[in-house]
């Protein structure tokens, strides 16, 4: 019998050198005469540049080098990092430069570096570069940025769409032309940062002798590192390594590949000594990709009984100034917003419009939060006009379990049908419903207004896309020493990933997770992969890993039955010894089978297998596998001040089969807290030139302790038949739906007062305004623009 | 040209000198100088609190000091809650118990900012704990399991293990 350890809440194997405080971040890693590097930023969010004076800079005392983009040119390919997603609905390529040259396109941008002997030393010199610039009209709002007169992001452009699409399926005329009521709406995500505690880094070192760059980066993605790396500097992939050391929090900014990886990496070759940069907060205000940023314009048609028969509208996307990652955001945002429900027609008119901003790719949840929102303002719409029960109208429109699986019709942006394969929807509504005594609320709620408080209760759902395939691969090996080696390309960056391979191999191989290492994000481990974004990795590696597992355990037990002299079906794995089942003395370890399965030289390998216990699988799995739940909010507003309180967050999901419990807990609450910052706090302002306001901690508001309510999560399990773990990923899960509930619970609070909240975040003095234009205009339409600054 | 000082310090029990820039930051003193790099930058701006280490017994945030203020002065860091090859503390081994960290890297600065507190305030709620560590900014664990970990720990310490 195999010891059973998946679906156990077993402790990880991360926590022990974190919480003594001898992991290995990138900024930890220490090379003897290590250079720092410090990056020259655009001050302006557009301007061409004139010319740039490194003199003075070289000049100081401890600065080895200072680059722009006419020094790196002759040593790179090209002067711009390629897209990593290409689609035909992109117009144009606005790829970055690898160091801004002639224009400058927001604030943050790069545009030279110093090295130097330590950061203090290379601030000092950056200071001394001396940058002509012109500034020039800037393409701030989105929104304007579209308009044929507004000014270009980049000079030479006809225009600041860069890539335009529709997503259309079924009779949308008839459906509106039929419907029972038609409501419209302008709805406002705004944008956020993904703000992981650990900001981005990098330290290369190359060494002369045998011409190796190595280069460790604080990425989600080392194996796409190493291919630009290689591609840009003209190496061979064979004389490039990429190591993503303990990483602290990824939350998708660091799958994107950056400047600043490519000429630490050059100056590390050029200088011939280690080069760090580690980027500080305010860099990472400035310079990050960010995310959610959006304008809305859309309108639903339901009947009678508040069945939708399709929605139709446009969406303007901001893009930011470059394209750092195809057009995935915004086309996830407009998929994601019919997904949880069975609507048979949409069309969405989507225009991506360049900004001088900073460039924008996904932040947990990559554009699925917008579309939740969009839908989940609308059916509440639905059901407060047509006076029915916010929750009842969500129940008769989710897809049922008998019509999974379910066909979308479209497909993925990698061209994969989008076919839900498991769930039951109305099953978690149910029970979430019932764990925040939906029904008993109106009664609470009269409870409390007569003692003057004011709560309000609101709910989403969500499908989560996760799994993106094709495939992660995962090595596992036993040693001679009877330890298990397994090694994936998965790049880990907190979520556990090395607990859950670990746990994955061990169900195959005697169940004991001491005994096994875990190597994770090591280009030199696997020739191919992807890393950890879009909640993948359990589905790609964990589904790798078990594959190998399975085919090393073939082996254990057939090796171990030849040297027993015993069939290998009379045998188990407990531990690291092969024993024959109910024969407690006979057995061999894992180092006896491994030794043996080497093979003496002169002598036949044992049962002719091939030498060694080691198997490497690529599981190729091409559909997505789509993870879903609902979510209810309850809150406290208090109208003279606006403060919002969340009383209550209840949350049901379903990730199919659990590898561990609690770290999925884990992900399900960081993700809901990460949805709280975006419902309530968390805003990157510009002011009408395009310069940042919010580039502190304390001026961009992430959650704390102390908002931050008690929240519960409730399992649902419908394993996915996609992979053999039946798992679902859960990464982004409680990002989706939380700021859509909370803004619901917000405005049911504020029932007597009529307002639409029609924007995330919505921050007190948002609410006390609302309240102020409801109580002098009733309608209360008027949309605050919350992205002027001096709010 | 960069003024340097003499310092000694007290760290994590051991008696340490230095000659040290008058700029050089507390925790870059402690990551670079003595390589303990336990202790994290999160915002170098005072307010995250990854950088918390305890001056004399008392939190602080290691950002925002400087080396040469540190001269004469006893520093704790995470370094100091359990030896390289001993058990984990009670606390470290709540963390672990109730999945107070994900990434880690907020977690040290936690560490120490909880380390002060239950030693001063051994009977707590979970409100008071939320208040006390509502100054150590985590993007990862949404809060809950750490004021779980802490507790454990109350609770345990008092003598009843929850
Ligand atoms: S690094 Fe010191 S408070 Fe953030
Ligand atoms: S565990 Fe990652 S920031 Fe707290």
């Amino acid at each position: 019998m195999t010891a059973k350890v998946v679906g156990l809440r077993v402790p990880r194997l991360e926590d022990r050198s974190l919480l003594t405080g001898r992991a290995r971040f990138v900024e930890d890693i220490g090379l003897p005469d290590t250079l720092e590097a410090a990056f020259l930023r655009s001050p302006h969010a557009h301007a061409q540049v004139r010319k740039i004076d490194v003199q003075a800079a070289l000049q100081v005392p401890g600065v080895h080098a200072v680059y722009t983009m006419a020094d790196l040119r002759p040593h790179l390919t090209s002067d711009r990092l390629v897209v990593a997603l290409p689609s035909a609905t992109i117009k144009r390529s606005l790829d970055r430069p690898v160091l801004a040259y002639d224009e400058v396109c927001y604030v943050g941008e790069p545009i030279a570096v110093v090295i130097a002997d330590d950061r203090y030393i290379a601030e000092d010199a950056m200071a001394l570069v001396e940058v002509d610039y012109d500034p020039l009209p800037a393409a701030v709002d989105c929104r304007d940025a579209v308009k044929a007169d507004a000014p270009r992001a980049h000079t030479n452009a006809p225009d600041n769409v860069v890539a335009e699409f529709n997503l259309k399926f079924g009779d949308v005329a008839s459906a509106f032309d039929g419907a029972a009521a038609v409501f419209k709406e302008s709805l406002r995500p705004m944008r956020g940062g993904s703000h992981s505690m650990e900001c981005r880094g990098v330290i290369a070192n190359y060494e002369v002798a045998t011409d190796q760059l190595t280069v460790w980066s604080s990425t989600q993605t080392p194996h796409s590192a190493l291919r630009l790396l290689a591609d840009l500097l003209g190496r061979d992939e064979g004389h490039v390594r990429v190591i993503t050391p303990d990483v602290g929090g990824g939350f998708g900014p660091k799958l994107v590949f950056y400047s600043e990886e490519l000429v630490t990496a050059f100056a590390a070759i050029a200088l011939r000594r280690p080069v760090k940069w580690i980027e500080d907060r305010r860099e990472h205000f400035l310079s990050t990709t960010q995310e959610r940023e959006q304008y809305w314009d859309v309108e639903i048609a339901a009947d009678n009984d508040g069945r939708v028969r399709g929605v139709r509208g446009a969406m303007v996307h901001d893009h930011g100034a470059y394209t750092a990652r195809g057009v995935n955001v915004a086309f996830e945002a407009a998929q994601t917003l019919t997904m949880p429900y069975d609507v048979p027609a949409c069309d969405l008119h989507v225009r991506l419009a360049v900004t001088n901003k900073v460039p924008v790719t996904p932040v947990r949840g990559a554009g699925q939060p917008q579309g939740v929102f969009i839908m989940e303002r609308l059916l509440d719409r639905v059901a407060l006009e047509m006076k029915l029960d916010r929750a009842e109208v969500r129940a008769r429109n989710l897809i049922r379990p008998e019509q999974m699986p379910y066909s979308k019709p479209f497909k993925t942006r990698g061209g994969v049908p989008v076919v839900i394969d498991s769930g039951d929807y109305p099953q978690c509504q149910a029970k979430a419903l019932a764990a925040a005594s939906w029904q008993d609320f109106p009664q609470r709620q009269a409870e409390a207004r007569a003692q003057g408080r004011l709560l309000g209760i609101g709910i989403a759902n969500f499908v989560e896309m996760t799994g993106r395939g094709p495939y992660e691969p995962a090595t596992v090996r036993i040693n001679t020493s009877g330890k298990i080696h397994v090694s994936s390309s998965a790049a880990a960056m907190g979520q556990g990933t090395k607990t859950m391979l670990a746990q994955i191999v061990a169900e195959q191989l005697g169940g004991d997770m001491s005994h096994i290492v875990v190597t994770t994000g090591d280009t030199a481990t696997s020739a191919t992969g992807f890393g950890g974004f879009g909640s993948r990795q359990t589905v790609t590696a964990g589904s790798s890993a078990h594959a190998a597992a399975v085919k090393v355990r073939d082996k254990v037990l057939a090796v171990a039955g030849q040297l027993l002299e015993v069939s290998h079906q009379d045998l188990e794995i407990v531990g690291n010894e092969i024993r024959l089942k109910g024969a407690a003395g006979l057995k061999v370890t894992f180092a006896e089978v491994v030794k043996a399965s080497m093979g003496t030289a002169g002598f036949y390998l044992p049962g002719g297998l091939p030498p060694g216990m080691e198997a490497t699988e690529h599981v190729v799995i091409n559909d997505m596998t789509y993870a879903n739940g609902t979510e209810v909010a309850t809150v406290e507003v208090d109208p003279d001040t606006g403060a919002v309180t969340i009383l209550d967050i209840v949350i049901v999901h379903d990730c199919g089969k659990a590898i561990n419990p609690t770290i999925v807990e884990g992900q399900v609450i960081g993700g809901v807290v990460h949805g709280i910052g975006n419902a309530l706090f968390e805003q990157m302002l510009y002011n009408d030139d395009g310069q940042p306001l919010t580039t502190t901690l304390a001026e961009y508001l992430l959650p704390t302790s102390t908002e931050t309510p008690r929240i519960r999560v409730l399992h649902h399990e419908s394993p996915t038949p996609l992979n053999p773990l039946g798992a679902k990923g859960v990464g982004e899960a409680g990002v989706l739906p939380t700021a859509a509930a909370v803004v619901s619970a917000i405005e049911n609070a504020l029932g007597q007062y009529a307002v639409t909240i029609r924007q995330s975040p919505v921050s007190p003095s948002d609410i006390v305004a609302l309240i102020a234009a409801a109580r002098t205009e009733p309608a209360a339409s008027a949309i605050i623009d919350a992205c002027r600054p001096g709010r | 040209m960069t003024v340097t000082r003499k310092i000694a310090v007290t760290v994590n029990g051991l008696r340490r000198e230095a000659e040290v820039p008058v700029r050089l930051t507390l925790a870059d003193l402690l990551r670079k100088k003595f390589e303990l790099t336990g202790t994290h930058l999160g915002c170098e701006h005072g307010v995250c609190g990854a950088c918390t280490v305890l001056f004399d017994g008392v939190s602080v945030r290691a950002c925002l000091m400087l080396a040469v203020q540190a001269d004469n002065h006893a520093i704790e860091t995470v370094e100091g809650l359990a030896a390289a090859d001993a058990p984990l503390n009670d606390l470290q081994q709540a963390f672990s118990d109730k999945h107070a960290l994900q990434c880690g890297f907020c977690t040290p600065g936690i560490l120490m900012t909880l380390t002060e507190f239950l030693r001063d305030n051994p009977v707590v709620s979970e409100e008071d704990i939320k208040i006390a560590i509502s100054g150590n900014i985590c993007r990862c664990t949404g809060y809950q399991p750490i004021v779980e970990a802490a507790m454990q720990v109350v609770k345990a310490r008092q003598g009843n293990p929850s």
